[in-house]
């Protein structure tokens, strides 16, 4: 990958007293049970992965299964117990406190769960908090508030307290305060887990809009694997403080690594989250009939279409060549059939 | 049977009681014992027996050791006192340098480090004070005598009340709006008028030190014992006798480490507020979310940012309670510490109380309570201010607070200019009305009283007599028949049932202490008089929170009363009920009872008030009336903070029947009391305290406990 932005090699992180002495002991084989009885728990086990420049990482998991702890030690809200944390070529885990200040205050920022909003302040003092620790004056930094407030659709709101909006304006003003600074990295720690589903998505939608225009590296923690299979370019999905398996949504739906992975996506809708691409062939026969589709659709939206046909349809790039085929038949396999096979 | 196998906890209880009395009917009242008065403890007594400790003579009368405990902590009260002496008289003694003699002196360090603090304390009050009256002390502190003799003009002028008065008002708008600055003009002008303008504002001026040292300090040790658990537990033990202990107490070692005056009166104030203010800001900080702390972390706070930007705003409400209790602390330390020779209403208080002068005690007494209000109103509305940034005001509109104060200011000088002239020979009423030369209703009130004795006088002696007779007097003797080995049995075996070993082991340390000081007899008087009191203000708390709760706009008002009846420096409920009942045990009771009554009410409310909806709608689903909601869902469930307010009660009730000494009650206050006024009484003032902070804490202890069981068992922790 050209830019890495985050860098993670064997990432522990273990609670408990004896933590790093444990650790060194382990030489690299961490197990949870042993650690357990000695009075340690271990909440994130060997993490390394990359995170390249723009890209979206979205860490799923249950309750417990470490995504918070992963993303609290590449924040360095909490310290890894051993591995490497590179941000953008810097080693996290050597800078000083200051330095660290400097990071946060300029490069990141993190978006919570119950959303962490200061209740003594109003809106638009709470997205301004950032700028003002930083040291900006009062006016530029209420001003540049106030297109945040604006780009999150709060105008209006400007004046209100936390404890006076609902959930999800409140999740929009913690979205704000995390971009106010215009981090070039944006944590977000199950961002709508707290939300109602109408509201959740609505903020899906409204949270792929900033991202497009944007294109913060990212990484987005939550415990549902739809909204993992929505938002991200890649995930990584989490067990026991383990990465179970790191992949696109459709090499993961696809392929499941582990029997506990592919439990998720047993219920998924694939026509929903699996391009053309993913699923045709690539050879091209000669016999393709008149329809062509891009191979970057979903099946769901051309589904139909290519259903309707009775030739093989052939699949284009962005440049009209021809890269493969898809019969009709492997649509309705794709949809219907690929849980049969896989019991 | 069968009932008390299925309830062993029942079972266990009656067993406890059992052995109590059984323990009570078995050991005798010895013959010689008789409940010893006042002076004759102080007098050397035939029938006393003597042992030497430590080398200290500690003298006592004898009795069967399972009736009363020989006093083996006598010695502790001289021994306080000898290091005491030791400590400001030889301790260290080193040169320091004296400015006015120009040599250097020696001196023991201790007596140094008090003089010095006591010097500025002293400089910070003079000079509040000399900017309110007028003064020259705080020009005399930056050159000398000679220089005020060579220089007559240079004195402070003081202030015009009149000026004062508008400042307030302008700052009560610009803090919290029109209602509040009506208040404050009101409260000013009431003031000044009824002659109390010198001595309230001599009291401000202490308070406007006391206060924010004790909040600055308070905050100071609660962000470092949040920081970091081992001062956490090096404070916890302190802070928990502290809460309990009469500030009383404290007063007498105060007047040997510092003296008499203001600068005494405001480092006693510090270390009796104090603590209240570090356990609540303590309790803030704590209850923050960890994602709010994470979320300023992030925002690239450093320490210091994250310490006063996020952390203690977000901890507001509580420290917000911490400020309150601050400055109600320092109002009723205000009137108390008029005895080590604080000036101010305090003085007047306690003077007219003296004199039985109900009217000016009265008068004083609104003075203080008004005072307390406003600036308690005046701290919380500054907290809650907020910016208003995209206003577009013109210059006026921002600077209108600064301009009216400075043409009040003005129009103050020019008043007080005028006034010279028009009052011309008698005093200058529009500069400052001297005390007991304005209006004055004192009259007005001495003669109700009179007459509302002279009326009532028949009912009121009924039933004074009857409860003394009927109900004090037998409770007051029970208490005495009890030995002291049933007692601690009762005691320890009850820590034991509540709270497993650990506690009964606290609870019996406790109670071993008052036993085997010399004043166990005393120490059941005041628990009697606590009881007694706690008792009745429980009935009350309960009964009235439990209606108002039925009614919100009702429970709102409740908590309103109150939060002002909580203002009101203790000392101001022993006014009416002298009123009525003159000097007598009764009137310290029903001021107990009023005081006491507070929190029961409030505890009561918010309990019942925090039972969550969803239950309550549960409970009207499944079709119980009114009642049995109350009976069966709400007080059971509202019961775990109920017993918080009886801790609370008993406190408060603790405090009062100690104040009470002050109209004569025969149990630990009056000994602290006469501890005041006595050359070596600060040993035996401060054991007094601890006896008295030790019996609330046994009570604390025990409920505490339970408490927290409960909670967990309900899953409401």
């Amino acid at each position: 990958m050209s830019d890495t932005v985050i860098k993670c090699e064997s990432v522990y992180k273990i609670f408990g007293e004896n933590a790093k002495k444990m650790l060194q002991e382990a030489n690299g084989n961490v197990d949870a049970k042993t650690f357990q009885e000695n009075g340690c728990i271990v909440g994130v086990n060997n993490a390394s992965f990359e995170v390249a420049k723009g890209e979206m990482l979205v860490v799923m998991g249950l309750s417990g299964s470490g995504k918070s702890t992963l993303l609290r030690c590449i924040s360095r809200l909490t310290d890894a117990t051993g591995g490497k944390i590179f941000i953008e070529g810097q080693d996290l885990l050597e800078l000083n406190n200051k330095e660290l200040i400097d990071l946060r205050r300029n490069k990141m920022g993190m978006v919570f769960q119950s959303f962490a909003l200061l209740p003594h302040k109003t809106v638009v003092e709470n997205i301004a908090f950032p700028l003002q620790i930083k040291g900006i004056n009062t006016d530029d930094s209420i001003s540049k508030a106030m297109d945040m407030v604006k780009l999150v659709g709060l105008h209006g709101r400007e004046n209100y307290f936390p404890r006076e909006l609902s959930g999800g304006q409140q999740q929009r003003v913690g979205i704000a305060r995390s971009l106010a600074v215009e981090p070039d990295i944006w944590f977000l720690d199950e961002p709508f887990s707290a939300l109602d589903p109408l509201i959740r998505k609505e903020m899906q939608d409204e949270f792929l809009r900033l991202q497009d225009k944007l294109q913060k590296t990212i990484m987005f923690i939550t415990h549902d694997f739809d909204e993992a299979l929505k938002l991200a370019d890649r995930i990584a999905i989490m067990k026991d403080g383990i990465i179970e398996q790191l992949d696109t949504p459709a090499k993961i739906v696809l392929n499941p690594a582990t029997e506990y992975v592919r439990k998720f996506t047993e219920e998924v809708p694939r026509e929903k989250v699996l391009l053309i691409e993913d699923v045709m062939d690539q050879t091209t026969s000669n016999n393709l009939g008149d329809l062509r589709v891009s191979k970057d659709e979903i099946i769901e939206n051309v589904a139909e279409k290519i259903l309707t046909q009775e030739k093989t349809v052939g699949v284009i790039d962005k440049n009209n060549n021809i890269v493969g085929s898809i019969n009709p038949t492997k649509i309705i396999n794709t949809v219907f059939g690929g849980r049969k096979n896989e019991n | 049977m069968e009932f008390l196998k299925k309830n062993p906890k029942i079972f266990q209880w009656l067993f406890l009681l059992i052995v109590f009395f059984a323990l009570c009917f078995a050991i005798e009242v010895p013959e010689t014992y008789k409940f010893i008065r006042g002076q004759a403890e102080f007098v050397k007594d035939p029938n006393q027996s003597t042992f030497v400790f430590a080398g200290k003579e500690v003298r006592y009368y004898a009795f069967d050791v399972f009736w009363r405990l020989p006093p083996l902590l006598g010695w502790l009260p001289i021994w306080i006192n000898d290091s005491l002496f030791f400590l400001m008289n030889d301790w260290m003694p080193m040169e320091f340098w004296n400015e006015d003699t120009q040599e250097f002196k020696t001196r023991p360090l201790l007596l140094q480090i008090s003089r010095n603090l006591t010097a500025f304390m002293t400089f910070i009050i003079e000079l509040i004070r000399e900017i309110l009256l007028g003064g020259l002390e705080t020009i005399v502190a930056f050159t000398s005598w000679d220089f005020i003799d060579a220089n007559p003009w240079a004195e402070l002028p003081g202030l015009p009340w009149t000026i004062v008065a508008a400042g307030a008002t302008i700052l009560s708008y610009k803090l919290s709006g029109k209602g509040l600055a009506i208040f404050a003009g009101l409260t000013m002008v009431y003031i000044s008028i009824f002659g109390q303008w010198k001595p309230s504002m001599q009291t401000l001026s202490f308070i406007l030190v006391a206060a924010p040292l004790s909040f600055i300090f308070g905050l100071g040790l609660g962000i470092s014992a949040f920081k970091s658990k081992r001062v956490e537990k090096a404070l916890y033990p302190i802070l928990l006798v502290m809460q309990t202990m009469p500030q009383y107490a404290v007063l007498v070692p105060a007047l040997v480490l510092f003296g008499v005056g203001d600068h005494a009166a405001v480092i006693i104030t510090m270390i009796v507020a104090i603590p209240p203010m570090i356990l609540l800001t303590l309790l803030g900080l704590r209850a923050i979310p960890p994602e709010v702390i994470e979320a300023g972390r992030m925002s690239g706070c450093n320490n210091w940012q994250l310490m006063f930007k996020v952390l203690i705003p977000t901890a507001r409400r509580d420290i917000l309670i911490g400020v309150n209790q601050v400055i109600m602390v320092c109002f009723s330390m205000a009137v108390i510490s008029a005895f080590i020779g604080a000036k101010g209403l305090g003085f007047n208080l306690l003077l007219a109380l003296n004199q039985l002068n109900i009217g000016l005690a009265l008068e004083a007494g609104l003075c203080i309570s008004l005072i307390a209000i406003l600036l308690d109103k005046m701290s919380l509305a500054w907290a809650n201010k907020q910016t208003d940034y995209f206003g577009n005001l013109t210059f006026f509109e921002r600077n209108k607070n600064t301009i009216f104060f400075i043409g009040a200011f003005v129009i103050g000088i020019i008043l007080a200019y005028i006034g010279t002239f028009l009052f011309k020979g008698t005093f200058n009423y529009l500069f400052e009305i001297p005390h007991n030369k304005g209006i004055s209703t004192a009259d007005f009130w001495n003669k109700g009283v009179d007459w509302i004795f002279d009326t009532f006088f028949v009912y009121i002696k009924a039933f004074n007599t009857w409860l003394i007779q009927d109900v004090l007097q037998p409770m007051r003797a029970l208490y005495l028949r009890m030995p002291a080995i049933a007692t601690i049995v009762l005691v320890v075996g009850a820590g034991y049932l509540i709270g497993g070993v650990r506690s009964a082991l606290v609870v019996c340390g406790l109670t071993l202490f008052i036993a085997l000081s010399p004043w166990w007899d005393r120490a059941l008087v005041t628990t009697y008089m606590a009881t007694f009191g706690v008792i009745v203000s429980c009935v009350i708390g309960f009964t009235v929170g439990t209606l108002c709760f039925q009614n919100k706009s009702a429970a709102k008002f409740m908590l309103g009363v109150c939060d002002i009846f909580q203002t009101f420096p203790s000392f101001v409920y022993l006014i009416p009920v002298m009123m009525l009942f003159g000097i007598t045990d009764t009137s310290v009771l029903i001021a107990v009872i009023v005081y006491a009554t507070i929190p029961a009410t409030r505890y009561t409310i918010e309990g019942l008030r925090s039972v969550p909806v969803g239950l309550h709608e549960a409970a009207t689903m499944s079709g119980v009336n009114k009642f049995q909601r109350l009976t069966k869902i709400e007080f059971p469930l509202a019961f775990p903070h109920m017993m918080l307010g009886l801790n609370q009660t008993i406190v408060f009730a603790l405090f009062m029947v100690i104040i009470g000494a002050f109209i004569g009650t025969e149990d630990l206050g009056q000994y602290i009391l006469k501890a005041l006024s006595d050359k070596n009484g600060a040993g035996i003032g401060l054991t007094l305290g601890i006896c008295v902070a030790f019996i609330g804490l046994i009570f604390d202890n025990l409920i505490r406990t339970w408490v927290g069981k409960r909670k967990k068992h309900l899953g409401i922790a």
